[in-house]
């Protein structure tokens, strides 16, 4: 591999896709840019695209941008759900189904990758950029440069894994790559390097904003908003940001660790030279113990909001939540081992974690409690996102059932790897993470863009993504107890096991179903909007701040910060009849856009393109723009601009205007 | 509408010494990530110290006076960090530059020591290619000395600005954050020292 | 100079406090250094003072170079290291019982060095 001499490094016309698959996925993503690019060039929108969201630095459109690519992500991912479904019902026998079993490797492995990475941690950061300066009565996070970048990072991460379908190939080793098969001498192509670096650098992105919004909510809450006081959805993102922070450097080691192998020839984990295979999966389980949960804790916050909401009660227990979220964020720490129970640990490690693992679920059955006490006696309306709730608490006390068994040690050799296992996090994380966050997208879309969401097409979505997931992974716990493992292309038909997976995988055309209902519901909400427009700035009867703005938002949030003396401010407003501000304003000022992160991260793009290759003028380049381009930003003198009172004036007047119109 | 509900807006003064207070904040935040990064790079050197594969381990590789020498280099330009920020709140831009200068050579001078030892070890046949402990230590040690190298870098973009545009709130503020970051710096390094030198040197 | 002063009571940080911290962990190190050089310490003995060296060294630079416990921010300073130390805690403890104990299970043939090891010093 003379990768040295030539300047392109290992890069050559051999890293185009040959298989049909691979190439018909890599043609539809250059189609889809190419017709975004058109459509751009054809509305004459470069100017905006630049000026209005590739330079803001507004978390309201951060966060928009957060969702956007997460839901385009989320049909990649699924694309890779249908594909390995399609696999499993057919690859029976004397079949081999429609994959061949590297293709399929790659596609379970971009699966599991990008559904965690860019679809929850997307949405994830989506809800927060959107909802917590709001909801604590600030204009803004507290680093709002740091987190355009953080945004950018994370696309540079997406971008990266989505070239690898069009130059080279994708890991094979599964979302988490464990060694050796994901060390150089099983694993010589770069799909492992696209994996290794896109997470890379979409995981500084993370980091970034875990320090971003603990500081935000440490530091930038309206006056009077004691921390007891916040909403139960800023609590759920203060926890998540301190797991975030302390979890993420502990990736970025093992990524590191596993890179440095492969690329510089060390040896952490190849066993020949005194390396640890067992290292790696110990600290990588270290960060993604902690991971599932920062995943699912905003969920948590999204469904508290929404109960307390739709059940027009005040949530029950807020003490009690607030010190479930904590000790689940600590104990989330203490679990890990659990992910390898059959490793080979003595039986006093494994029953430690096992104990630990059982303690974690008493404060998520509180939050359980608490929520259908929230609905006890309350008056409760059923729109499509209490539904989700409703799906999610079904499922996930279920799934939940099944982690607790897992937690035995005994039961868990028996299970470990197998459709069980996958069944019950695909429960845990479809139902608690997705659902959650889908519903929180349609609860605050109004506030966003002045009109709701098409309510009767929502509802046949998620009884479809309900129904749907009970179908396609209702078998899946059968199979894991008949023996099935899991990532397997192909089966003999003595085993049973066909049926099962047909059924699977008609619960996953209907769980596409839902999803081009959800499509549709854009689509058809957007196309009626002018008539659906009412810019009611609190469709829902909400309890919290952000309800006090006008909606769509304006740039500033709230023109006068507000100041609040206890829970459910904005429902205390509401009992009060507290006129809105309408005189005393003052001048606002606002950091001003910057191509700071935009730059940063498009650089980190050309270097982790350049490590994944060998092209080491690449690297070079894009390391030395990384650094330039924080020199030079931190030079930058004027980085704020003023809103004028009488502008913010006009702004409000209009804003109150049209809701009394509608 | 209520005269007690006009809030007095805050001064200036008040709101710079939030943002200041929260950027700094925001920096020991990200420290403390930090630590987090280099325990989980102790934790591997501490699997893999003994992983020599027959190889030399820290007791035949290591120069337990190279390493103090090192050691009390960048001990005193961590004190000599705190001088430059007494001047700085002292305002006494020529006092400033002269302990930062100070402060960069002997983090300079801890560099080369560091990667004159990097460079016998490698040309003696015990580079990080040679086994398990090798790694973790080139990774340990390598890992303070980029953030050492960076801490250099913003330290001579830091020395720039203040010749150029003086001791002003942002530059004051600047250098707050550069010290805590080359403080932290100097207290990763003690571990390393006790860890892998001093533990490694005694054979343990 | 009356500025300084109020700031150095506010923020922490004078000429004192830097001095005394540096000569203190002069000593520490030069401690450390000799418990090990002059062998006046051998095994797990050796091993728990210079890691407690070391811990002091780390309070000492805390309180006297990092102003630990002083300043605007004491309070969530101080939340946050203990957080971090919480969790690198049971990181770094747990990941060494883990390996070790894997080592232990896994490594027959080094079965008797290890219950060697567990029955009397290293």
């Amino acid at each position: 591999m003379n990768s040295f001499a030539s300047l392109l490094g290992k890069l050559d016309i051999h890293a185009l896709p040959h298989d049909k698959i691979t190439q018909g996925g890599a043609a539809s993503l250059v189609l889809g840019m190419v017709a975004v690019v058109v459509l751009l060039t054809y509305f004459k929108r470069w100017k905006w695209l630049y000026r209005e969201w590739l330079t803001t630095v507004d978390p309201k459109k951060i966060g928009i941008m957060y969702i956007v690519v997460a839901l385009l992500m989320l049909l990649r991912g699924g694309a890779d759900a249908l594909m390995m479904r399609a696999q499993q019902a057919t690859s029976v026998g004397a079949a081999h189904g429609v994959l061949s079993s590297d293709t399929f490797q790659q596609v379970f492995s971009a699966h599991g990758t990008i559904m965690i990475f860019f679809v929850g941690m997307g949405l994830m950061f989506g809800l927060f950029n959107l909802i917590v300066p709001l909801q604590i009565g600030s204009r803004d996070v507290a680093f709002p440069v740091l987190n355009a970048t953080s945004f950018w990072l994370y696309a540079a991460g997406m971008a990266l894994v989505n070239l690898s379908l069009v130059v080279g190939e994708f890991s094979a080793a599964g979302w988490l790559a464990y060694p050796p098969l994901s060390e150089l001498r099983y694993s010589p192509g770069v799909g492992v390097d696209y994996w290794i670096w896109s997470l890379q650098i979409a995981g500084i992105g993370s980091l970034m904003s875990g320090i971003n919004f603990f500081v935000t909510i440490v530091k930038m809450r309206c006056k009077g908003m004691d921390l007891m006081k916040m909403p139960l959805f800023c609590w759920s993102v203060l926890t998540t940001s301190v797991m975030i922070m302390f979890a993420f450097p502990i990736l970025t080691v093992t990524l590191t660790l596993l890179a440095l192998d492969r690329t510089l020839g060390m040896h952490f984990f190849t066993a020949g030279a005194g390396g640890n295979a067992m290292m790696y999966v110990n600290l990588i389980w270290a960060w993604g113990h902690p991971e599932v949960y920062i995943l699912v804790l905003p969920a948590f916050g999204v469904y508290s909001e929404i109960v307390a909401t739709f059940s027009r009660k005040s949530l029950f227990g807020y003490k009690s939540m607030v010190g479930a979220l904590a000790a689940i964020a600590i104990l989330s720490f203490t679990v890990w081992l659990h992910h390898f129970f059959t490793m080979g640990a003595g039986a006093d490690v494994n029953a430690f974690f096992g104990i630990m693992t059982m303690l974690i679920a008493v404060p998520t059955g509180v939050k359980i409690f608490n929520w259908l006490f929230t609905m006890y006696q309350g008056r409760i309306h059923f729109a499509s996102p209490m539904i989700w709730f409703m799906g999610f608490v079904f499922l996930f006390t279920l799934g939940g059932v099944a982690g607790v068994m897992m937690a035995v040690p005994p039961i868990d050799f028996q299970v470990h790897n197998s459709l069980f296992l996958v069944a019950h996090f695909h429960t845990m994380i479809i139902s608690g993470v997705i659902f959650g966050y889908l519903a929180g997208i349609t609860y605050w879309f109004p506030k966003f863009f002045g009109f709701k969401l098409n309510e009767r097409l929502g509802k046949y979505a998620a009884w479809c993504w309900i129904v749907g997931f009970i179908l396609a992974f209702g078998p899946l716990y059968i199979l894991g107890l008949m023996g099935a493992t899991r990532r397997l292309d192909h089966y003999s038909a003595a085993m049973g096991w066909q049926q099962l997976f047909i059924v699977a995988g008609i619960g996953v055309l209907i769980i596409g179903l839902g999803v081009f209902f959800q499509l549709l519901q854009f689509g058809v909400s957007i196309w009626q909007r002018k008539a659906r427009l009412d810019y009611a700035p609190d469709p829902w009867r909400g309890r919290t701040l952000e309800w006090a703005t006008p909606s769509p938002v304006p740039v500033y949030n709230f023109a006068k910060l507000p100041e609040v003396s206890g829970r459910d401010a904005f429902w205390a407003m509401k009992q009060t009849k507290q006129a809105a501000a309408d005189k005393d304003f003052m001048d606002i000022r606002l950091p001003k856009n910057t191509p700071a992160g935009l730059l940063v991260a498009g650089f980190a793009f050309a270097a982790g393109f350049g490590i994944i290759w060998h092209i080491w003028a690449l690297l070079v380049i894009g390391g030395l723009g990384v650094l330039s381009s924080i020199i030079i930003r931190s030079t930058a003198e004027r980085t704020e601009y003023t809103i004028p009172a009488k502008q913010v004036e006009q702004i409000e007047t209009e804003a109150r205007a049209r809701e009394s119109y509608a | 509408m209520e005269e007690s509900a006009v809030v007095r807006p805050p001064s200036l003064k008040e709101e710079r010494q939030e943002a200041d207070s929260k950027t700094i904040f925001g920096f020991w935040v990200y420290i403390m990530t930090d630590c987090v990064l280099f325990a989980s790079l102790f934790a591997t050197y501490a699997v893999l110290h003994n992983n020599t594969v027959g190889g030399p381990g820290g007791k035949e590789l290591f120069s337990l006076h190279y390493a103090l020498t090192a050691t009390l280099l960048l001990l005193t330009s961590s004190f000599t960090c705190g001088l430059a920020i007494l001047a700085a709140r002292a305002r006494d831009k020529d006092k400033v530059l002269f302990w930062l200068g100070v402060t960069f050579l002997m983090g300079f001078g801890f560099l080369g020591l560091e990667l004159h030892e990097f460079h016998s070890l490698a040309v003696s046949g015990n580079s990080w290619r040679r086994n398990g402990f090798l790694s973790a230590f080139f990774t340990l040690v390598g890992t303070h000395g980029l953030h050492i190298t960076s801490g250099l870098i913003w330290m001579g973009t830091m020395m720039i600005r203040v010749a150029g545009s003086g001791l002003g709130r942002i530059n004051v503020r600047r250098l707050t954050l550069l010290s805590l970051f080359w403080h932290f710096l100097d207290i990763v390094w003690i571990f390393i020292f006790t860890i892998v030198y001093l533990m490694g040197g005694a054979g343990v | 100079m009356s500025e300084i002063a109020a700031y150095r009571a506010k923020e922490g940080g004078s000429m004192r406090s830097y001095t005394v911290g540096f000569i203190i962990s002069i000593g520490l190190t030069i401690a450390a250094y000799l418990l090990v050089t002059q062998k006046i310490l051998s095994g797990w003995g050796l091993v728990y003072a210079i890691i407690g060296l070391a811990v002091v060294q780390l309070f000492a630079q805390l309180f006297f170079f990092l102003h630990l416990g002083r300043g605007p921010n004491r309070k969530w300073n101080f939340v946050t290291l203990i957080l971090m130390l919480i969790i690198v805690f049971i990181v770094v403890a747990g990941s060494l019982w883990i390996m070790h104990n894997l080592n232990y299970h896994m490594t027959p043939q080094q079965m008797n060095q290890y219950m060697r090891q567990q029955d009397g010093g290293i």
